[in-house]
């Protein structure tokens, strides 16, 4: 089972996010700099949480237009496993692999806590190790996490079984209350929350760890 | 050759930030405020002599990265 983290100028999750992965794995992730045209094959790319370009223009803005969001395009065409946290989702949106885009929270606050997920699929790689309908705890830590799309592509994602997560409730005024989504293909899922940061008993809890167990053990 | 892009939220896209420079104003009493929608400018200069070439150049960089086109709509007016 092989990964790489994707780190741009302002990533400051990355290292929660490879301590998270070597931990359940036992293989340390590859880093992969933002500035690469080329990915190491690997079976899933993660894209962690931060503050990309220092959220100039949009969060994510910057970063989606980057060489190595070509890469990971390519990649996830070709059906390896996206993961996309927080700043990651942020990207992924802005870079059209996930549709929607995250604006500035409904209360104007940045909000960083543990809120309550509501599993809505189990079927992808990344949700197949809950419970449908499981409540989870996950913190979030975001000031643009208000998942906005249109109307159409709202009925879309919900008629496709899409919404990977929801918020039992809603920090941030995100439309249907999502959290999470899954991309068309379900490989590549954007998520505010932070599931790396609840994958041992020393975090607090291990909600984080069935969604890392199922997408890495899809692979192995 | 200067050109200025502002890019505007779409209508029916929720501006809590306008939403929030509204109560501001109220709050100052600034009495008929109706309502305040945040926006960006971007003040450009460009090398090109030719305006319609320039225009065309704006517009693709409008679209590429300077507005996301899910929320925001944008207008290229060249200044000089």
């Amino acid at each position: 089972m092989k990964s790489a983290v994707v780190v741009f100028p302002g990533s400051n999750r990355e290292r929660d996010m490879v301590a998270a992965i070597e931990k359940i794995t036992g293989h340390r992730p590859v880093t992969v700099w933002h500035g690469d045209h080329d990915l190491p094959k690997v079976d899933l790319i993660v894209i962690p949480g931060g503050f990309s370009y220092g959220d100039y223009l949009r969060s994510g803005a910057i970063a989606a237009r980057e060489p190595i969001m070509g890469a990971i395009a390519r990649e996830a065409e070709r059906g390896v496993a996206v993961l996309g946290v927080c700043n990651g989702f942020q990207i992924l949106c802005e870079a059209g692999l996930l549709p929607g885009v995250l604006m500035r929270n409904a209360g104007l606050k940045f909000i960083c806590k543990e809120v309550e997920l509501r599993v809505e699929t189990t079927a992808s790689q990344f949700t197949k190790g809950y419970a449908k309908g499981a409540v989870i705890r996950s913190p979030v830590a975001h000031g643009d996490g208000n998942y906005r799309t249109d109307d159409e592509t709202l009925a879309r994602l919900k008629g496709e079984d899409r919404v990977a997560f929801r918020y039992v409730a809603n920090p941030n005024g995100s439309v249907d209350d999502i959290a999470g989504i899954l991309s068309e293909k379900r490989n590549i899922l954007g998520m505010m929350p932070h599931p790396e940061n609840l994958i041992e008993p020393l975090n607090g809890g291990t909600d984080g760890r069935p969604l890392f167990e199922a997408a890495l053990s899809a692979v192995a | 050759m200067k050109a200025r892009v502002t890019v505007t939220l779409k209508n029916g896209v929720l501006d809590p930030q306008g939403k929030a420079i509204e109560g501001a104003l109220g709050a100052l009493g600034f009495a008929g405020v109706g309502s305040v929608r945040q926006g960006k400018v971007f003040d450009i200069e460009v090398e090109s002599t030719d305006a319609a070439k320039a225009k065309t150049e704006l517009e693709a960089m409008a679209a590429k990265l300077l507005a996301n086109t899910v929320i925001e709509n944008y207008r290229v007016e060249i200044v000089d």
